[in-house]
């Protein structure tokens, strides 16, 4: 069975020959998933500190919610928001069905979920620490999230990560919100998809490595960095 | 001396706490005199960590009162306190950010803070450690950094949650030594503890606590000399009491 | 201040990545909505580039089933529909959606088999007579199942040769509701027959132990057409773009594009756009 051998010969003429097609690709599967995780963190950080500090009725209902939805299935995600984007659907006049950003939006609401939920872990662990030193300097839970994310920052870069993960790995609901279209909405993964569906196992295979190793470099360097940091500030 | 600026003497009316049923404080008066060297005593368990936090204002009675001489707002009176606890809450900054996010909560301003923490830095001797992470220090480091870091807030009463218990001796003398620069400087000091060598060398007044009552309240050496319940004199004779 | 300084720069390498590609380009372009079919098989792909360079018109295939294809045109989310299903188009021009359809070439169906061939099949020319035998001998067959273009070129051909396949169909038969490349990599990992589009098939880079066992019957016969989505339905239809794609088609440039498009020298589609009835 020579599909199950990765020729490296297929990798290097992924790399070289049809070059610029897929530099394409993987600047777009990075731009979709870390435009994302950012947006998702911008909004998910404070709100999973903020769902763990303040207590409200329904707390409990909520966190149990989001807890479920770490686990969404990326095609019902897809779905939803590919009926909310269609041209028939609520939003369609935005345009943005068969577009990155309809794909950010997807990897968006997945990943939401999981940065809300291990945000709001960590940052709860952290005020059992924190809370009689910040209750006796006048700060109210409010006041203290920024100091808990501040303080909880390289934990907190093991929660990106975890979105990022999910994010870079999805194929269902991008394939779905995106369309899999050559030069605009293709990523690494739909790439898979496809060439797979081709029967071309080996060239899938190949775009597979280099998304391992794609993921393995940013996570890399995003421990890295923690790691150096979390040295510096003397937590490890 | 009666300072009339000083919001203190401190007064704790019939303050109870409960918890499931049981009641873990009960101290029908005391009261915390201005610029005085308040040792509050008594074994494990005896309810000493409590009382702090109650008059500290951490842990809200389930009835009594606690009142101060001046007629002073809520904020004021967090304001002009601090505490130190018995674990020392470390952020995970730099020794100077811990100085300086203290002081930006309280309300000091950007540069305001920078000065305030040097100058608290070079008092304190911790100029030194200024830029190291907070928690890799020593434990007597640590533990003169929160005592460092409340006075830097400028309190006119700072509580003590047994300040030397878990350090060596030479340490423990660091911190008593800070503790008389603050009560040179006119800070009422309130601690715990249950270290009867520290009591006799540095109590002005004694609380002594036991089984969460305030059972006696005197001068130091009126304690240690006649001390007037038996739980007092047992705690003084038996040292293994506790 | 160490730390800042990591923090920081690990904050600009993200936001810079995030930036890197962002300027999007806002060129001319319509959707089209086609089959996995077109797409597997590469024909896009050279097709495409020669339309863009004429007129400077960006085409964004979403390669789907016919079924679902003609679904995402429902929605207004296409301009144009490119598949191959005539029965299923013609009622969507009946409903209202397309302008008018337009026959471009056709291809065929081929049946293929494992080497060992179970139903002792291969070599036939007769369709009907080949699935009576699968059938019969309930050799594992795998069908689309996902309302393709394929697929309901599969059941009609189960009809043609008078077998009920509701009444028959067991464990052999296996529908995995998935695209034509997906069928056949699970006929190859199941040693099972399907049916195939040509051009697919030929294009197939994982064929193992597959070969075709049966073609050429005029049964098998596939043919694509290609419709307007309605503008009067939705207005955001670009109708003369897409129009200009659908003129290109059945140009004779295009036409000839279609026929000049060979794997290992073998034509896979052959255009016919000048046959009414087709």
């Amino acid at each position: 069975m020579q599909q199950d051998a990765i020729p490296i010969s297929s990798i290097l003429s992924l790399l070289t020959g049809d070059g610029g097609n897929f530099l394409g690709i993987i600047l777009l599967s990075l731009q979709v998933t870390i435009t994302a995780v950012t947006c998702a963190g911008l909004v998910g950080l404070p709100l999973g500190a903020g769902l763990a500090l303040v207590r409200f009725p329904g707390r409990t209902v909520i966190i149990v919610l989001v807890n479920t939805m770490m686990g969404f299935p990326p095609v019902v995600a897809g779905l939803a928001i590919f009926l909310l984007l269609s041209r028939s659907g609520p939003l369609g006049d935005l345009g943005l069905l068969f577009t990155p950003k309809a794909m950010m939006i997807a990897q968006f609401v997945l990943v939401l979920p999981i940065i809300v939920a291990l945000t709001r872990q960590t940052i709860e662990d952290l005020w059992t620490e924190y809370q009689d030193h910040m209750t006796s300097l006048g700060a109210g839970r409010l006041r203290s999230i920024p100091t808990l994310l501040w303080d909880a920052r390289f934990s907190l870069v093991t929660t990106l990560l975890a979105g990022l993960g999910r994010a870079s790995a999805e194929v269902g609901a991008i394939l779905i919100v995106g369309g899999n279209i050559a030069g605009f909405t293709r990523t690494m993964t739909t790439s898979i998809a496809l060439e797979t569906s081709k029967g071309d196992l080996p060239l899938a295979m190949a775009l597979g490595v280099v998304l391992m190793s794609l993921t393995l470099v940013i996570n890399s360097l995003a421990f890295g960095i923690s790691r150096v940091g979390a040295r510096f500030s003397g937590k490890s | 001396m009666r300072d009339t600026t000083s919001m203190l003497p401190l007064i704790v009316r019939d303050l109870r706490l409960e918890m499931d049923g049981r009641t873990l404080l009960d101290v029908p008066f005391a009261r915390i005199q201005n610029r005085q060297r308040n040792v509050i005593l008594g074994p494990n368990g005896a309810g000493k960590s409590l009382f702090l936090k109650t008059c500290h204002g951490l842990i809200p009675p389930t009835s009594g009162r606690i009142e101060y001489t001046l007629p002073v707002s809520a904020t004021e009176v967090r304001r002009k306190q601090a505490m130190v606890f018995q674990k020392p809450v470390m952020l995970r900054r730099s020794v100077r950010a811990n100085f300086t996010h203290a002081l930006a909560m309280a309300g000091v301003g950007w540069y305001e803070r920078r000065r305030i923490a040097d100058e608290t830095m070079a008092q304190f001797g911790l100029s030194g450690l200024a830029d190291s992470p907070a928690r890799v220090l020593s434990g007597g480091e640590q533990q003169r950094l929160a005592i460092a870091r409340a006075a830097s807030l400028g309190p006119d009463l700072l509580f003590l949650d047994e300040p030397t218990s878990s350090l060596d001796p030479t340490a423990s003398r660091q911190i008593e030594d800070m503790l008389d620069v603050l009560h040179e400087r006119g800070v009422t000091l309130v601690l715990t503890t249950h270290d009867l060598g520290l009591a006799r060398r540095f109590a002005d007044v004694i609380f002594f606590f036991h089984n969460g009552r305030l059972i006696e309240e005197s001068d130091a050496e009126r304690f240690f000399t006649q001390p007037e319940t038996e739980e007092a004199k047992a705690f003084l004779e038996h040292r293994l009491f506790w | 201040m160490l730390r800042r300084t990591f923090v920081t720069a690990a904050a600009s390498v993200l936001v810079a990545i995030g930036l890197l590609s962002a300027a999007e380009a806002e060129d001319r372009f319509i959707t089209v909505a086609s089959t996995t079919s077109t797409q597997d098989s590469g024909l896009f792909d050279a097709l495409l580039p020669a339309f863009t360079a004429k007129t400077g018109i960006i085409v964004k295939v979403i390669a789907q089933g016919t079924g679902q294809a003609l679904d995402t045109a429902r929605r207004g989310d296409a301009d144009v529909v490119f598949v191959h299903a005539k029965a299923q188009e013609l009622k969507f021009l009946e409903d209202g959606f397309g302008v008018k359809r337009y026959p471009v070439m056709y291809n065929d169906f081929v049946v293929v088999g494992p080497k060992s061939d179970p139903a002792g099949i291969a070599g036939g020319k007769d369709v009907a007579v080949a699935l009576k035998a699968i059938a019969d001998k309930k050799a594992p067959f795998v069908s689309r199942g996902d309302k393709s273009g394929t697929h309901s070129a599969e059941l009609k051909l189960w009809k043609a040769a008078d077998i009920d396949l509701p009444a028959v169909r067991g464990e052999w038969y296996r529908e995995i509701g998935q695209g034509m490349g997906a069928t056949l990599n699970t006929a190859n990992a199941m040693a099972a027959y399907t049916l195939s589009d040509r051009g697919t098939w030929i294009a197939f880079a994982n064929k193992g132990d597959l070969g075709i066992v049966v073609e050429g019957d005029k049964k098998l016969f596939n043919q694509y057409g290609v419709m307007l989505v309605n503008p009067a339905k939705f207005s955001t239809v670009k109708a003369e773009d897409g129009q200009a794609f659908i003129d290109w088609l059945v140009s004779p440039e295009g036409q000839s594009a279609i026929a000049a498009y060979r794997i290992d020298g073998q034509q896979l589609f052959f255009p016919n756009a000048n046959d009414p009835n087709a």
